[in-house]
């Protein structure tokens, strides 16, 4: 009743194309990110900023990146976490070895270099896919793992083999405060989601998604692989990078390369699995997900075992997050294949022809 | 040496992927899960029964008892997981079988615990010099991965002889080249992958029960599957022969690198060094030594 | 309903449930809080749990024998990390709302580096007793630190200084290898060995084990090809009992094998037995003695040891012990000077920590005489004392083979100076000055 189009007619190619056609659409999404920039900050207190809100924005961004290679275009990657290290220490190094480096610039600069490492590792993905991609791509994982922690240069001859960053400027603005901090991710996630968006819904993006459904058909009616998929590479590892870079700059300040280990590309692909592969609403919900799911288990279960009578430990805890995300995640291929944003847009088809039930 | 104890990781993947064309990335977690009950059973027993003397005897009935659990195990993933995922595409797969080591992961240490463990079967630790006439120092030979290596052969004939020979291979080798034809000709799809999920647990079991002698059984032993992954990739998705043979070079190329590289590049070369013997090999040879080569049809 | 609706139904429902729940547990307003941010899950897990189960029981203990610190009783609140710094960084937001200012005990060099950056902001000290950045004993740089009794430097310098011993007081020439685990923890020794070979020349090789450090056989195939006089080992969890495992299956002598006291436990030998025998290493607390004898009655023949009672009194079990034991003497102190029995906050119990004065007398009275020497802090000194034996294993039991041994402060002073100089200046920090080091 309320979500319907009546009335709503185009008049120009130009208006027919946008994203959010629906002005329905269009005025939810401008309020809610009105509600992310001006609402949450009166809302939300220090460890929602901290904790839950900044990780789910630069997570999401991985996620971003990470599902327009694997959702998009079809190549497994396990390599994420590599290609968040790359970003981050290129950036590191960018920051601190040239004086008066522009913040913004340097995580940028990392993003670059992220994309050559990813055009890289993504040679494989010429020859080999599927299951083999993956193991191709651990490769990658694990050699970069190996470079930060031997390679002195990259972590500025640190003894401890450590990079930190302090004291974060933009534009004069100081990045210390959690709520600068979450202001300043959620103004490159809008950014980014942005570009990704137009990008998938352009001429790339069918490419990619004719790529990944059938390659050798594309192959035959024009599409070059090699171009496609090296593009889905660059592009993907360009905005895992530039998440790399804000994830070691802004959430953690101070890091070492077990920060970006195989556990954090697993971790990346189930935000993409859990959310929906092949959407970009669906990053956000994976990454919200997985940030809140153990911060959720945490508290929910010592309640539960309180009303059922066992003390919880700390351990059992851990465990648990362990044995919740592996059950979540079979029984989302089981039950919704495409995940978190299929239920969105079902739910919002549904909304369409509310009150009606079809 | 390092690369049979590979091979018998790497032996349990290609024997679930021939038989199922499921890649189970589970098979470390799975590795472990056995270990640990077999460990934890060996601590048990005793207790239970009363028999603290006979080592032999806890030790096989801990086995035993860990053999059942493994079939418990591979009945429980084929009842809830892959009666639903009957014909999804790989990828689908892949990431469930992901979910199901991780949620063994979290099962494994609830159940039996985050210690080291031991596991005793009474293997020689201390190393034999042979050759020492003709090489100076000689030649380090460990006789517990001798014996590993006996097992492991002997285990890979039985799997041979089981594929080639019975008619429960020769289902298995159906229902791994097309599960809807399988099923048309009244092959049991739900027993066969119980089956399959069983041995595959108990040669888990006997890669957990070597390995966690050598080094304790400890949650990081379900990280050595992903040092078996290129082995697997290497040697071929379908091929026993294979996993075998990439096991060996992987096992003794690593060692060799990580030895003879290893210093001018400041040391750890290990892992990526495998995976990047891997990846050379599959520009090559995109289906691995001894795979069969992949067909794709439009 | 189907039953997917009903699932998802019950998710929702948990979701929203979860998100009114009240947090777990509140210090109340007359109670001192105390984080403790365990591992108990994980590769490491193994080493992590008794040193967790000795910092609770001792907390337990001060609670249930003393009635708290002058009647201000101790809260407490376990939140698992791990040994992911993430994680860590992650409990430490979680629980550091739930006081004006508490102790944190990473026990993790890494998360130690993470929270270096964090903790002074939050007005939050850091205890890294035995672990965290060696340069951070220099109190001028780095206020909120404390690596109590002892950094890495102090303990690699005590292992050389025995060694030296062993070798007559001349080690030129002779080869010694460090295998350690690739991560800060396992490279924190490094400098000062390096400083240690130029000074006496002896030949040092470095073998880094890619964590966890179950597999290292190629370490140890390398070991056997360069045939060191003497191996040090700068593992944890897992790691340990692997290497020593390798160690035996290439037929390197135990007796040459030198840990420091992270890898010289019990869960690191336990289950090699007799083969390990001969393997040495640093343990920086004594016997548990008369503490272990309250612990034992005020706690766990009340049923409330957080571990199981063989556990007492091991070496790890101690170290986490003596860690809240410090935690507990800091608080004390502070309230000497800013009230007794009154919650301290965040720059007080620092105060605490920097001033701390537990000579032997106050040992004895805490009846830690036996388990710790006397520490105490100074502005400039956050480390309080630096000593530690070495024990040996038996096959059955740690037997120590050498007094106490203080590091050498003539090579440590000035390379702590040196690198905590170079911490400042990346950070733009200006070094404390006197009128600092009253407050």
């Amino acid at each position: 009743m309320f979500y319907r189009e009546n009335g709503q007619f185009k008049t120009s190619y130009r208006a027919d194309q946008q994203i959010f056609g629906i002005t329905q659409d269009r005025v939810g999404v401008l309020l809610l990110i009105a509600f992310a920039f001006v609402g949450v900050p009166f809302l939300a207190d220090e460890y929602m900023f901290r904790a839950i809100l900044v990780p789910f924005l630069i997570l999401s961004l991985a996620a971003l990146g990470v599902n327009i290679l694997v959702g998009y275009c079809g190549q497994i990657s396990l390599g994420s976490g590599a290609f968040m290290a790359v970003g981050a220490y290129a950036a590191f190094n960018f920051f601190v070895r040239v004086d008066g480096m522009p913040v913004v610039l340097a995580i940028l600069l990392g993003g670059v270099f992220s994309t050559l490492v990813g055009i890289f590792f993504g040679v494989p993905s010429l020859r080999v896919k599927g299951l083999y991609l993956a193991v191709a791509t651990l490769a990658a994982q694990f050699f970069c793992d190996w470079a930060f922690l031997r390679i002195k240069w990259f972590t500025n001859d640190s003894a401890s083999g450590t990079a930190s960053v302090a004291d974060l400027q933009v534009l004069g603005f100081a990045i210390t405060t959690p709520l600068a901090k979450y202001l300043f991710c959620l103004c490159f996630l809008v950014v980014f989601a942005l570009l990704a968006k137009n990008l998938v819904r352009g001429a790339i993006g069918r490419e990619w998604m004719a790529i990944r459904d059938m390659d050798v058909a594309a192959a035959v009616i024009g599409i070059r692989p090699m171009y496609a998929k090296l593009s889905a590479f660059a592009v993907s590892s360009f905005i895992v990078g530039v998440a790399g870079g804000l994830w070691a700059f802004v959430y953690l300040g101070s890091w070492e390369p077990a920060a970006f280990s195989v556990d954090r590309s697993f971790q990346l692909l189930f935000m993409v699995i859990l959310g929906g592969m092949g959407s970009v609403m669906g990053s956000f919900f994976g990454a919200a997900f997985i940030v809140v799911l153990p911060i959720a288990i945490n508290q929910f279960l010592p309640v539960l075992g309180h009303f059922l009578g066992f003390a919880v430990d700390t351990a059992t805890l851990t465990h648990a997050e362990f044995i919740v995300f592996g059950a979540l995640i079979v029984w989302f291929l089981i039950v919704e294949p495409h995940g978190l944003a299929r239920l969105w847009s079902v739910g919002k088809q549904k909304m369409r022809i509310w009150p009606f039930p079809h | 040496m390092a690369g049979m104890l590979y091979s018998l990781v790497a032996l349990g993947f290609v024997l679930i992927y021939k038989a199922s064309g499921v890649f189970n990335f589970a098979q470390g977690a799975m590795v472990l899960f056995a270990a640990l009950a077999m460990a934890r059973f060996a601590e048990w027993v005793p207790l239970w029964t009363g028999i603290a003397d006979n080592r032999l005897v806890t030790t096989s009935i801990a086995f035993i008892l860990a053999g059942v659990v493994m079939f418990l195990v591979a009945w429980t993933v084929e009842r809830l997981v892959l009666r639903h995922l009957v014909n999804q595409e790989g990828t689908t797969l892949l990431m469930a079988t992901l979910g199901i080591a991780y949620l063994l992961d979290g099962v494994g240490q609830t159940i039996f615990g985050s210690d080291i463990y031991k596991i005793d079967i009474g293997m020689p630790k201390e190393p034999i010099m042979a050759f020492e006439s003709t090489f100076p120092g000689g030649i380090l030979i460990n006789k517990e991965d001798l014996i590993a290596a006996v097992i492991a052969a002997g285990l890979v004939i039985l799997l041979t002889l089981f594929f080639q020979k019975t008619s429960t291979g020769r289902a298995l080798r159906a229902v791994a080249d097309d599960h809807q034809a399988a099923q048309s000709i009244g092959i049991p799809l739900d027993r066969i992958w119980v089956v399959v999920w069983c041995v595959a647990g108990v040669v888990a079991l006997v890669a957990g029960m070597i390995w966690g002698s050598k080094l304790g059984v400890q949650f990081t032993l379900s990280t050595v599957a992903m040092r078996a992954l290129p082995v697997v990739i290497l040697g071929g998705l379908t091929s026993v022969p294979g996993a075998i043979l990439g096991g060996l070079i992987i096992g003794v190329g690593e060692k060799l690198s990580e030895v003879f590289l290893g210093p001018y590049v400041g040391g750890g070369i290990e892992i990526w060094f495998a995976y990047v013997l891997a990846l050379i090999v599959l520009l090559f040879r995109p289906q691995g030594l001894f795979g069969e080569k992949i067909i794709d049809r439009v | 309903m189907t039953i997917r609706k009903l699932t998802l139904a019950i998710a929702l429902v948990a979701g929203a449930a979860s998100a009114l729940v009240p947090a777990a547990s509140f210090a109340q307003a007359k109670e001192q809080f105390f984080p403790v941010l365990p591992y108990r899950s994980g590769a490491y897990a193994p080493n992590g749990v008794p040193w967790a189960n000795g910092f609770v029981d001792y907390l337990k203990l001060i609670n249930a024998r003393d009635g708290g610190i002058n009647g201000v009783k101790l809260a407490f609140e376990e939140c698992d990390t791990a040994y992911a710094t993430d994680r860590g960084v992650e409990c430490y937001e979680r629980l550091k709302g739930k006081a004006s200012g508490a102790i944190f005990q990473p026990l993790s060099t890494g998360i130690t580096f993470a929270l270096t950056e964090k903790a002074p902001n939050d007005k939050n000290a850091l205890i890294t007793g035995g672990y965290g950045r060696s340069e951070s004993s220099d109190g001028g740089v780095f206020k909120w630190n404390f690596p109590l009794m002892g950094t890495y430097w102090s303990g690699a310098d005590i292992l050389m200084q025995h060694i030296t011993a062993k070798e007559g007081g001349n080690l030129k020439g002779k080869k010694i290898a460090l295998v350690y685990h690739d991560s800060p923890y396992g490279k924190e020794p490094i400098i000062l060995l390096q400083e240690r070979a130029k000074m006496q020349g002896f030949d040092l090789s470095l073998l880094p084990v890619t964590a966890p450090g179950i597999e290292q056989k190629a370490t140890w195939l390398q070991i056997r090809q360069n045939r060191p006089d003497y191996v040090l080992l700068w593992g944890w969890g897992v790691m340990n009992s692997a290497a020593l495992k390798e160690a035996v299956a290439t037929g390197y002598p135990r007796e040459k094998m030198y840990g420091v006291w992270w890898s010289a436990g019990e869960p690191d030998v336990k289950d090699i037995g007799e083969a390990a025998k001969g393997y040495s290493g640093l343990v920086a607390t004594g016997e548990g003695g008369a503490v272990i004898e309250d612990m034992k009655k005020f706690v766990h023949s009340k049923g409330q040891g957080t571990g199981p009672i063989e556990e007492v009194s091991t070496v790890l079990y101690n170290r986490g012990m003596v860690s809240a034991a410090l935690g507990v003497e800091a608080v004390r102190r502070a309230q000497e000077r800013f009230g007794k029995g009154k919650v301290m906050d965040g720059e007080q119990i620092r105060w605490g920590l920097e001033n701390l004065a537990v000579d032997a007398k106050r040992l004895k009275a805490l009846k830690l005489d036996t388990v710790m020497k006397p520490i105490s802090t100074t502005c400039v000194d956050h480390e309080g004392s630096r000593s530690a034996r070495v024990h040996t294993w038996d096959g059955k039991k740690w037997q120590y083979a050498s007094d106490w041994i203080e590091a050498d402060t003539s090579i440590i002073k000035p390379l702590v100076r040196q690198y905590a100089d170079k911490y400042a200046a990346e950070k733009k920090l200006t070094r404390r000055d006197a009128k600092d080091c009253q407050t």
